[in-house]
């Protein structure tokens, strides 16, 4: 009697596990099918684009929808600008906001900072947008830009960057929006993966004598590379795809220039702006080839994520 | 064995009480430990000897709601009025964790790490240094050949020997060792041991452990606390064989604790 019903009791669950793994598997395969499905998707909708500009589409800086010619070098540009632009501001400040929150800060403090950046990472794109456009963007172009123009501008090199006029619009206004967008994820991130590491190994670094900044950089940030890096990297997926913010602040204006003042456009934000109005087969076809490209962009960019902690890891010292 | 007046002291604790947050955790502890001997901390856990450790090198200055009041007394200099620059004293008093910990980095960088933070030397010299603060440490001959390998990569055994290495090569002056064998088998245990024993030499050393055949073994002096309080310290054949006081005798009997 006890014996079946234990038999019975074993297969019952050697089948739920049987069910679980299948079901689990089916999740996990269900990720790429979904990832196979989208970048076919995408491929065939570019298709008519591909066969007529070829390679050209990425050499290109025509975007001309009544001549019918398309190339992708304005949106990648403005992409790839305005997303460093963030970067550039967005690592150290959030940065500087988790090693403050992790090693320096009162006690008392940590709680209520911690909930506003969370906060922060809460408001809608658009309302930055918003806010980029009419209150942000005046000021800049009052007194931020025209000091650029001046200052940066006659320098040889990097002076391309800073021509034309102080519109307030534009790819380093657009920039500076999204790397406040992109301070509370990668600031939260940071934060947490700070704490994790081991008092005891912070201690011991304040054992040989370290100041706090030697602690941090020396042993912290090594110690938790892989969560800085995945934190970056979330925080530069967010500003390669942000829409809504870029949109209302980059100007959307399709001719190349160089000039961080000048009106651009991102691959995100044309897409936005033209979907809607595109007309005939090659110009819906070049914008799903631009999306294309958006895909591109980011597993170029995830590769070298990954081959920039393969060199860190280096530097540790091999494992064996 | 000398008798411990005669020795000239390297740290003196006196009424030294500590708190954390209102946690009364050490009360009015007096206690000289002698210059080039080993002194250690025994009692149960949760008796304050781990704290009492963790002040000589102001470690718990770390954490805003713990308190030290009283006085350490650092070749007869206050460490604890505030005037004493951290980074520098702790220089001076290294100390070994429980645990392993070594730094994310080589095993040439976990060493040469604290000795960059304090003094310019040379490639040469420091290489040098590494090798001495690895022979010090007795495991040069283990990882001479990998020297460019993770800190990571060793064993638990050889990692704890790299951590003592590691504090042997700022040249301190005092040691601190927190329950440097509790995370490792008999044989590694030996050698830290062993090792403890020719480290006194130049050094003067503290140890907490909660093994008393270990404190036995390692220390010229030894400390009972329990409840935050110092019960008993003096040699440690005398502390082994005739306790003054009936406390220490039940603990180091295994009536307790």
């Amino acid at each position: 009697m006890t014996t079946s019903k234990t038999e019975s009791r074993e297969k019952i669950q050697a089948f739920l596990d049987i069910a679980f793994k299948l079901l689990t598997r089916f999740f996990a395969f269900a990720v790429l099918a979904l990832l196979a499905g989208i970048i076919i998707e995408l491929f065939v909708g570019a298709m008519p684009s591909i066969k007529a500009f070829g390679w050209k589409f990425f050499t290109s800086s025509d975007w001309d929808p009544v001549n019918n010619k398309f190339g992708s070098v304005i949106q990648v540009y403005g992409t790839l600008v305005t997303s460093f632009i963030a970067l550039l501001i967005g690592i150290p400040v959030s940065f500087g906001i988790a090693l403050y929150l992790t090693e320096l800060s009162p006690a008392w403090l940590k709680r209520p900072l911690g909930i506003a950046i969370e906060l922060l990472a809460g408001i809608p794109s658009i309302i930055y947008g918003m806010w980029g456009l009419f209150v942000f963007a005046p000021k800049l172009s009052d007194n931020f830009q025209p000091w650029l123009i001046d200052h940066l501008g006659p320098l040889p090199g990097i002076g391309v960057l800073f021509q034309g006029a102080p519109m307030g619009i534009g790819m380093l206004t657009a920039g500076i929006i999204l790397g406040v967008m992109i301070i509370p994820f990668i600031a939260s991130v940071m934060r947490d993966v700070f704490e994790i590491v081991p008092p005891t190994l912070k201690e011991s670094a304040y054992a040989v004598g370290c100041t706090t900044w030697e602690v941090v950089w020396n042993v912290v940030l090594p110690y938790t590379k892989i969560g800085v890096v995945g934190g970056i990297m979330l925080g530069l997926g967010r500003a390669l795809g942000e829409t809504m913010a870029v949109t209302f602040v980059i100007g959307n204006a399709q001719n190349l220039s160089f000039s961080l003042l000048d009106p651009g456009s991102s691959i995100a934000s044309t897409l936005a702006n033209e979907f809607n109005e595109a007309f005939g087969n090659l110009y819906t076809s070049s914008l799903i080839e631009l999306g294309l490209i958006m895909f591109l962009i980011t597993f170029i960019v995830l590769a070298l994520s990954k081959l920039l902690l393969f060199k860190l890891g280096k530097m540790e010292g091999e494992k064996t | 064995m000398e008798a411990i007046n005669s020795l000239k002291p390297k740290i003196e604790v006196h009424n030294l009480n500590f708190y954390y947050g209102k946690y009364h955790a050490l009360r009015s502890i007096n206690l000289s430990m002698p210059e080039k001997k080993v002194t250690a901390f025994i009692g149960p856990s949760g008796c304050g000897k781990s704290t009492l450790l963790r002040t000589m090198n102001c470690m718990y200055a770390l954490y805003p709601n713990q308190k030290a009041v009283g006085e350490i007394m650092l070749d007869g200099e206050n460490i604890l009025d505030g005037k004493q620059d951290m980074n520098s004293l702790r220089a001076k008093i290294g100390m070994v964790f429980q645990k392993p910990t070594p730094f994310p980095m080589s095993i040439y960088d976990n060493i040469a790490f604290g000795v960059k933070l304090h003094e310019k030397l040379g490639r040469g010299d420091m290489d040098d240094r590494v090798e001495w603060a690895l022979k010090k440490a007795a495991l040069w001959d283990e990882v001479k050949d990998k020297l460019k390998q993770s800190g990571n990569s060793l064993s638990g055994g050889q990692q704890q020997r790299l951590c003592i290495a590691r504090g042997i090569a700022v040249k301190p002056e005092v040691l601190l060792l927190d329950e440097p064998a509790s995370a490792l088998d008999p044989i590694s245990t030996a050698r830290i041991e062993e090792l403890i024993s020719e480290l006194k030499e130049d050094y003067t050393i503290v140890i907490v452990t909660h093994n008393m055949q270990q404190a036995a073994r390692v220390s010229d002096f030894t400390a009972y606390l329990y409840l935050g309080e110092l019960i008993e310290f003096g040699e440690t054949t005398s502390i082994f064989t005739t306790p003054k006081q009936k406390a220490t005798e039940d603990y180091i009997t295994g009536r307790f604790g």
